[in-house]
């Protein structure tokens, strides 16, 4: 067990795969979150059902145990290559331009990460944490009104520019984080790389728009 | 033209080590970086001081033994180039030039800007080779290589091991080097049978070389003077996992 606790390739590979399993909820997550742009009458009663939903279904039950673990792995793992990271560069160079030859965002992935974990334990005190375990009034319908909670705090506008922030970092993470993921394990052929390399600029660039609408949909809605 | 150097000096490996200021006032536009430091030499050694030392070889760009930081760049500012290709024209009239020794755990400062690389050799001696005797060159179409699979095996092999993807590299990984080995062998007959073993063995040893992780910025490649393509790095990723799921000793 030691090779795979202390060698950076099979790190790299728990980072990939727990990567690509965050990146697949993220599409879940925004599909069901979509709903908050239908009508508002529809969108409550729809929204708060389908949460209701989730949190009753054992097999959402025990993906969402997945995702906890995922979420914790993908940190940990970060972390212990942040310092592996660190061990291995030694002493800097004084003028260091190393820059000029990659992306910025691939070079700030920790930094991003850190913004989107923050924002994590934000966003999970703020919704996640209220609704399993905190008081919540019914709708009409007997639910958990959790799109009431999610409004409210959209028509903040620091609340909307925190999130707007925070899915920014997480959008330039996924531009980087998806395609590097697929060469951690091993795809090497250079067809599907570069097929890869564009299908993670269209899925960061959907994901960072589909997330951004909804908060600033909702505060302009409710300005009025 | 003139130059103004600030160039690492470090007396041996336990020595903290500082830049110190030179000027060369008859520099010429077509001297080599290399032919600029040993102009600074000749100059240091006749006033009795102690010349700076680099490592160079062939001095035509493919022993890979020459490597040093110029202005924070692996090679300097040109792409896919080693230090000894760089010339003077790349520098204007005034310029100041930061000289310094590729920078990694696994790279100790012997002097100067001499660095020990024998971590690179440490990986190599671990499995980057055919490991049965070949005996003497074999008629060329007894084992047959396609024009593809030769070229891209070629491609990987043209790693001269200068170290500038370590020292270019954010983490100081030696994925690009180790990658470019194990595809080089990996393509071709005589070396593929032992791809899992070798595999195996030299991804455990770039780890005991303190050599950090691939993080897939690319610009290990771009700074190659090999211009060894990072697709190396994932092909050994791939070679990896599959030796550890499915290769039995």
């Amino acid at each position: 067990m030691i090779w795979f606790i202390k060698n950076s390739v099979t790190r790299k590979n728990l980072m990939a795969l727990t990567g690509l399993f965050l990146s697949f909820f993220l599409i879940v997550h925004l599909a069901g979150n979509l709903q908050l742009l239908l009508p508002e009458v529809q969108a409550k009663l729809q929204y708060n059902a389908y949460s209701q939903f989730l949190g009753g279904n054992p097999l959402v039950i025990l993906i969402s145990f997945v995702l906890y673990a995922c979420i914790i792995l993908h940190t940990v793992d970060a972390i212990y290559l942040g310092i592996k990271r660190k061990k291995a560069n030694g002493v800097s160079c004084s003028k260091d331009k190393r820059g000029r030859a990659s992306t910025w965002y691939s070079r700030h992935m920790m930094a991003l990460g850190i913004i989107v974990f923050v924002f994590l334990v934000i966003h999970f005190k703020d919704y996640w944490y209220r609704y399993k375990f905190g008081e919540l009034p019914l709708d009409e319908n007997g639910n958990k009104d959790l799109y009431t909670l999610v409004i409210v705090s959209f028509e903040q506008l620091w609340y909307v520019i925190l999130y707007v922030i925070a899915i920014v970092a997480l959008g330039y993470h996924l531009l980087h984080g998806v395609f590097s993921a697929h060469r951690s394990i091993g795809l090497y052929h250079p067809v599907y790389n570069s097929i890869i390399k564009v299908l993670g600029i269209i899925f960061a660039l959907v994901i960072t728009i589909g997330y951004i609408i909804i908060p600033i949909f909702i505060y302009i809605n409710h300005q009025t | 033209m003139k130059i103004i150097l600030k160039i690492w000096r470090q007396k041996n490996r336990q020595d903290k080590g500082e830049f110190c200021d030179y000027v060369l006032e008859d520099v010429t536009r077509d001297m080599s970086f290399l032919e600029m430091l040993d102009m600074l030499n000749n100059k240091l050694v006749k006033q009795g001081d102690r010349a700076v030392e680099f490592d160079h070889d062939c001095r035509e760009g493919i022993c890979g033994q020459c490597g040093v930081m110029i202005n924070g760049i692996a090679h300097g500012s040109l792409k896919n180039t080693t230090t000894c290709q760089l010339h003077m024209r790349e520098f204007k009239d005034g310029d100041t030039i930061y000289v310094e020794p590729f920078k990694a755990s696994a790279f100790p400062v012997v002097r100067d800007l001499k660095v020990d690389r024998s971590s690179l050799d440490h990986i190599i001696v671990s499995g980057g080779y055919v490991s049965v005797d070949t005996g003497q060159a074999p008629e060329a179409n007894n084992i047959p290589v396609t024009y593809e699979e030769a070229e891209s095996a070629f491609d990987a092999a043209a790693c001269i091991g200068c170290g500038a993807c370590v020292a270019s590299c954010k983490n100081s990984s030696a994925a690009l080097f180790t990658g470019a080995k194990i595809t080089h062998l990996a393509r071709l007959p005589q070396g593929e049978k032992e791809t899992a073993s070798r595999t195996m063995a030299m991804v455990d040893q770039m780890e005991q070389e303190n050599f950090g992780h691939c993080s897939n910025t690319e610009a290990c490649q771009v700074e190659c003077p090999e211009n060894i393509s990072v697709l190396t790095i994932a092909r050994m990723n791939y070679e990896y996992n599959r030796a550890k799921i499915l290769f039995k000793k």
